[in-house]
């Protein structure tokens, strides 16, 4: 005990290496001793390795320092001690980037890489490969060419890499080196042969056919490198999902063949490659699935960490098919590895029955302390979809939500749980009540801002249309006496929603407001005021907030500013409105999530405009603001010889097809290619963008239409298109055409669609009630739907047709019921409002009374006639 | 791309580290410049990760969309990170390669004091296992062959009076602890 107490103490005494505290300037200083006479190989390796040291700490040396020091090194390669020699490589390699005129030691690493010291040859090759750029590398060419088939490993195997890098750089080049590389597969060493696979697939990646015949060869031979085997499965997986080859091709034999390998590696590759093919059928995924429970109980915890991730990654896809595995994922629920029992859980979580949940919880709970935050948030994720699964068990799994919330834990794993009890509130009716409840104690004591910010936006949402709104109003109020200026703020907000909302509660609110108007902080004062202004007179104003993105709105303000009218005052009505396709196609994402997506959305809506403004000639005509732009439809099969999709971007009055053609020959020269098309009635051609030329790749066209006056004529129509352009044949690598003489030829595109839905804009109305009285005219048209047998299913085919919004969450509809309520909003081209109501009911088809209100008589006449 | 199989590259390792027992990184090599722009988003994940892996040693953690295995050894620790999708069997044969090779240099007397005596032969090493992301040699034996091990045959003429004295105390405290 005293002898291990005095050796502590020792060691402790004599840690003081020439490491510690080590000076920038005295090492530079040291470095002079590469320029004596006679080297001491001890000595300068050792400062070498110092300065090496201090660059990894994160010491930066500039171009000057480096270059001394770099120049000084110069001076070692007199000296003949190994590890000097390939300490001056190290020291090449971490400087080259910084010190200038680093080529010159160019003549010096050649002489190494041909010379006799077979220690020296592999290192000095990837030395000077980082030192030459790709005009130099002509010249050493033929020195990398014999060093791929050199007969000494590590020679082979260091060309090979570096050759690897420079396809990145010099394509080309390696290119030419293709022989010797596929001799180089050949070699004893595994790996050579490993790298020699990877220059080669990194060589042919491009062409699909070489690659097949690489492929077809390789898996009939054995590798013997483990990582051949595993890079070549990748490069087979890669092909039979690229190709869709059915599962009984000898490709995916080779697959299956690969789990029975006697290494780990490559069984866990396979097993990897095949569950992640995207055609994959449960029957196909047996045997890798059984390969990964065995690693389940392996003692090593790698092997295990790597099967439950991969089995977890199948249970979303395929739950059915892991509960084989079930009773040897509950075995490792308690691993001592706090990573794989996590999503041991989580696996068994997304492949549980509803019985079994409540067992889960408790052992959940049980550990749920000691894990990282990251992984909570991923158990939090899986308690999530479970809730929308299970909508019965809402109960428990609030219940557990919620302990999970007093618990001690960062913000994004709160942000996470938060989220969790936001969306089951929104996707289940039933546990709104206690899930707002649960949300009302946790900012009650919430240390994170940003997150009692939303809640309270939620509260203010949600809570006026609860049973018992006043209840809320407390939580709310406790805030604005408690907390600091942004919640102050965001609670003053959530107030003015209530008494909006409920008129009941109007004259308390607008007390608690008043006081308000003596807060220390401007802005709670300010909403303070602006809401009592607003209740006295435009209630609506709160209840309908702003619906135009923050992004759109700058962007039309800064118009405004730069025509220097002031003549007339801005007009919010001329914004585009938000629209919320996004959120449409992603009910169930969180509501952060679709903010974001909103945004970024409208983000996409200004840069396509910016992307069309750039186009010279579109630029000279006056669009005017875009308002929507359709989603992309392919007017030709996707293996033909030339790919044209199609974009319509919709203005008040033009529509702008923007066509993206692809030229998939690289023998072929496309010049003059322009679109037309055979215009329907009362369209008319304002102008036609071509591409002069265009070589292997692709370009853009457009063609600029004008709107029809009459409405009635521009939806539910198909416009034919011809692509037209002049062939020259080219030569694939250079694309110099071989003459200068060529061919006209056209090629029949598909229709291009155009849709009552181009035309309106998914906006939200947050209360659709207020936004209804508005508008006055309206029309009304009952129908027998024809399409549809069930009410969901005529749901979303209208709101697919129209195009438009639906509101307060109207489309989601309750299972057996017999008749329900769809609210929708839109704008159509050019900003007219339109709202419908459409009445579903179940008799023996579905039967619908559309009510349309819109501020245009005629646009509400078309819409409400246009279905049927 | 929508599929989640891996792309066919040699591209495999994205960083290894060694740190002493306080956390402080002895050895440093990163190959991605995405996750890893600069020395201070290096050093942050470092301490981010050494926090999670210094008490509990089993082996493997994902960590800010990454898969790190790792080996500590009295008052080392040795990391090998790659992407999160990867084959965790793979980096194991570097860690394992790096961990072994590193242990050879050092006699089996793996620790820090040693390390940092060794610390040029150790960054050959390094250097000999991975090449910019690629995975060079994975087999301890060949690599230390390549990094031209200097043992023995340094005569005792060069080697320094202090350093012969290190050697036989070295000896002599072995010697007692068995």
């Amino acid at each position: 005990m005293n002898f291990k107490r005095e050796k502590k103490e020792e060691e402790e005494g004599t840690s003081v290496s020439i490491y510690s505290n080590l000076e920038k300037t005295s090492v530079l200083q040291e470095s002079r001793a590469f320029n004596e006479s006679v080297i001491n190989p001890r000595k300068c390796t050792q400062i070498l390795s110092k300065i090496l040291y201090l660059l990894i700490q994160g010491e930066q040396l500039n171009a000057n320092e480096a270059t001394e020091v770099f120049f000084a090194m110069t001076k070692l390669f007199q000296c003949r001690d190994p590890v000097l020699r390939r300490m001056v490589y190290l020291g090449i390699k971490e400087l080259s980037h910084i010190a200038e005129d680093v080529i010159i030691v160019t003549s010096s690493l050649t002489k190494d890489m041909t010379g006799k010291e077979d220690l020296y040859r592999g290192a000095a090759i990837r030395a000077l490969c980082t030192i030459t750029d790709a005009s130099m590398l002509q010249a050493l060419e033929r020195y990398l060419k014999q060093a791929i088939v050199d007969k000494l490993p590590t020679v082979s195997s260091a060309a090979l890499v570096r050759s690897y890098h420079l396809t990145f750089t010099s394509g080309e080049l390696v290119k030419r080196w293709v022989s010797e590389v596929q001799e180089a597969i050949n070699s004893e060493s595994v790996m050579v042969q490993y790298h020699a696979l990877g220059v080669l697939y990194q060589i042919r990646k491009m062409d699909r056919l070489a690659v097949t015949k690489l492929v077809s060869k390789l898996t009939k031979s054995h590798l013997k490198s483990p990582f051949a085997s595993s890079l070549l499965i990748r490069i087979t997986a890669k092909l039979v999902d690229e190709e869709e080859l059915p599962t009984d091709s000898p490709f995916f034999d080779y697959l299956e063949a690969m789990l029975r390998h006697k290494s780990e590696l490559v069984i866990f590759e396979a097993a990897h490659a095949i569950i992640n093919l995207r055609k994959i059928v449960p029957r196909d995924l047996n045997p890798a699935i059984s390969v990964l429970q065995l690693f389940c109980s392996s003692p090593k915890p790698a092997l295990r960490f790597a099967a439950v991730r991969t089995l977890n990654k199948i249970a979303i896809a395929h739950p059915t098919s892991v509960t084989n595995c079930n009773v040897d994922l509950e075995n490792l629920i308690t691993d001592s590895n706090r990573s794989i029992a996590t999503l041991a859980i989580t696996t068994l979580l997304k492949t549980g029955a509803e019985s079994s949940i409540d067992r889960l919880m408790k052992q959940i709970a049980s550990f749920v302390s000691e894990i990282s935050d990251e992984f909570k948030v991923v158990v939090v994720k899986a308690i999530k979809s479970l809730c929308l699964k299970f909508p019965r068990k809402h109960g428990s799994l609030m219940g557990f939500l919620s302990a999970l919330l007093r618990d001690e834990g960062g913000l994004e794993y709160k942000a996470a749980i938060a989220d969790t009890i936001i969306t089951i509130i929104e996707e289940n009716p039933e546990a709104k009540e206690t899930g707002l409840s649960h949300l009302c104690e946790f900012i009650e004591d919430c240390e994170h801002t940003s997150l009692a910010v939303r809640i309270l936006h939620l509260l203010g949402k949600e809570g006026p249309k609860a049973k018992n709104p006043s209840k809320y109003i407390r939580y709310i109020y406790n805030r604005v006496i408690l907390e600091q200026p942004a919640v102050r703020a965001a609670a003053v907000s959530a107030l003015a929603q209530f008494a909006a909302y409920c008129p009941n509660l109007l004259s308390n609110v607008v007390v608690l407001l008043r006081r308000c108007q003596v807060d220390g902080d401007d802005e709670v004062r300010d909403r303070a005021t602006l809401y009592l202004q607003l209740l006295e007179t435009d209630k609506n104003y709160i209840l309908n907030s702003l619906a135009t993105s923050v992004v759109v709105l700058e962007s039309a303000l800064q118009e405004y500013l730069k025509k220097s009218d002031f003549r007339q005052p801005f007009d919010i009505k001329s914004v585009p409105e938000q629209s919320i396709v996004a959120a449409a196609e992603k009910p169930k994402s969180l509501p952060a999530v679709t903010a974001a997506a909103q945004k970024t959305l409208a983000n996409t809506r200004v840069d396509q405009a910016e992307e069309l403004k750039k186009v010279p000639e579109l630029n000279r005509l006056d669009l005017g603001p875009l308002f929507k732009s359709s989603v992309k439809q392919m007017l030709t099969e996707s293996e033909t010889e030339y790919l044209v999709e199609v974009v319509k971007h919709v203005y008040k009055s033009y529509l702008v097809l923007q066509f993206r053609i692809e030229n998939t020959l690289a023998d072929q020269l496309l010049e003059n290619v322009k679109v037309d098309l055979d215009l329907p009635e009362g369209f008319q051609q304002v102008v036609s963008i071509g591409i002069n030329q265009l070589r292997y790749g692709s370009g853009y066209a457009y063609v600029v239409l004008s709107w029809p006056e009459d409405i009635e004529g521009t939806f539910g129509i198909g416009i034919g298109s011809t692509l037209k352009f002049l062939v020259k044949d080219c030569d694939p690598d250079t694309g110099i055409p071989d003459s200068e003489e060529g061919y006209d030829d056209d090629y029949v595109l598909e229709d291009i669609d155009i849709n009552l839905s181009d035309q309106i804009l998914p906006v939200s109305r947050a209360n659709f009630g207020a936004a209804w009285e508005e508008l006055e005219i309206e029309q009304e048209e009952t129908y027998a739907l024809s399409n549809a047998t069930t009410i969901p299913e005529a749901v979303k085919n209208i709101v697919n047709y129209l195009g438009m919004q639906p509101c307060d969450r109207s489309d989601r509809i309750p299972d057996g019921k017999s008749s329900h309520s769809l609210l929708l909003a839109g704008l159509f081209r050019g900003g007219v409002e339109v709202l419908a109501k459409a009445k579903f009911v179940l008799s023996d088809g579905v039967n619908l009374q559309l009510t349309v209100r819109a501020a245009d008589e005629n646009i509400a006449s078309i819409v409400t006639s246009s279905v049927g | 791309m929508d599929s989640s199989l891996l792309d066919p590259t040699l591209y495999i390792v994205k960083g290894m580290v060694i740190m002493d027992n306080d956390g402080n990184r002895l050895l440093a090599k990163y190959f991605d410049s995405v996750n890893f722009p600069s020395v201070k988003e290096q050093k942050t994940f470092e301490k981010n990760l050494f926090q999670k892996t210094h008490r509990a040693n089993s082996e493997v953690i994902m960590l800010d969309g990454l898969t790190v295995v790792y080996k500590s050894n009295v008052d080392l620790f040795f990391y090998v990170m790659g992407s999160c999708n990867d084959n965790e069997l793979i980096l194991m044969t570097v860690l394992h390669c790096m961990y072994d090779a590193v242990s050879q240099i050092l006699r089996k007397n793996v620790e820090k004091r040693n390390l940092l005596e060794n610390l040029d032969v150790v960054m050959l090493a390094m250097d000999e296992i991975c090449d910019g992301g690629i995975i060079l040699e994975a087999d301890p034996s060949a690599v230390c062959q390549r990094v031209a091990l200097r043992g023995d045959d340094i005569p005792i003429g060069e080697q320094t009076v202090a350093q012969v004295l290190q050697t036989a105390k070295e000896q002599l405290k072995w010697s007692l602890l068995k």
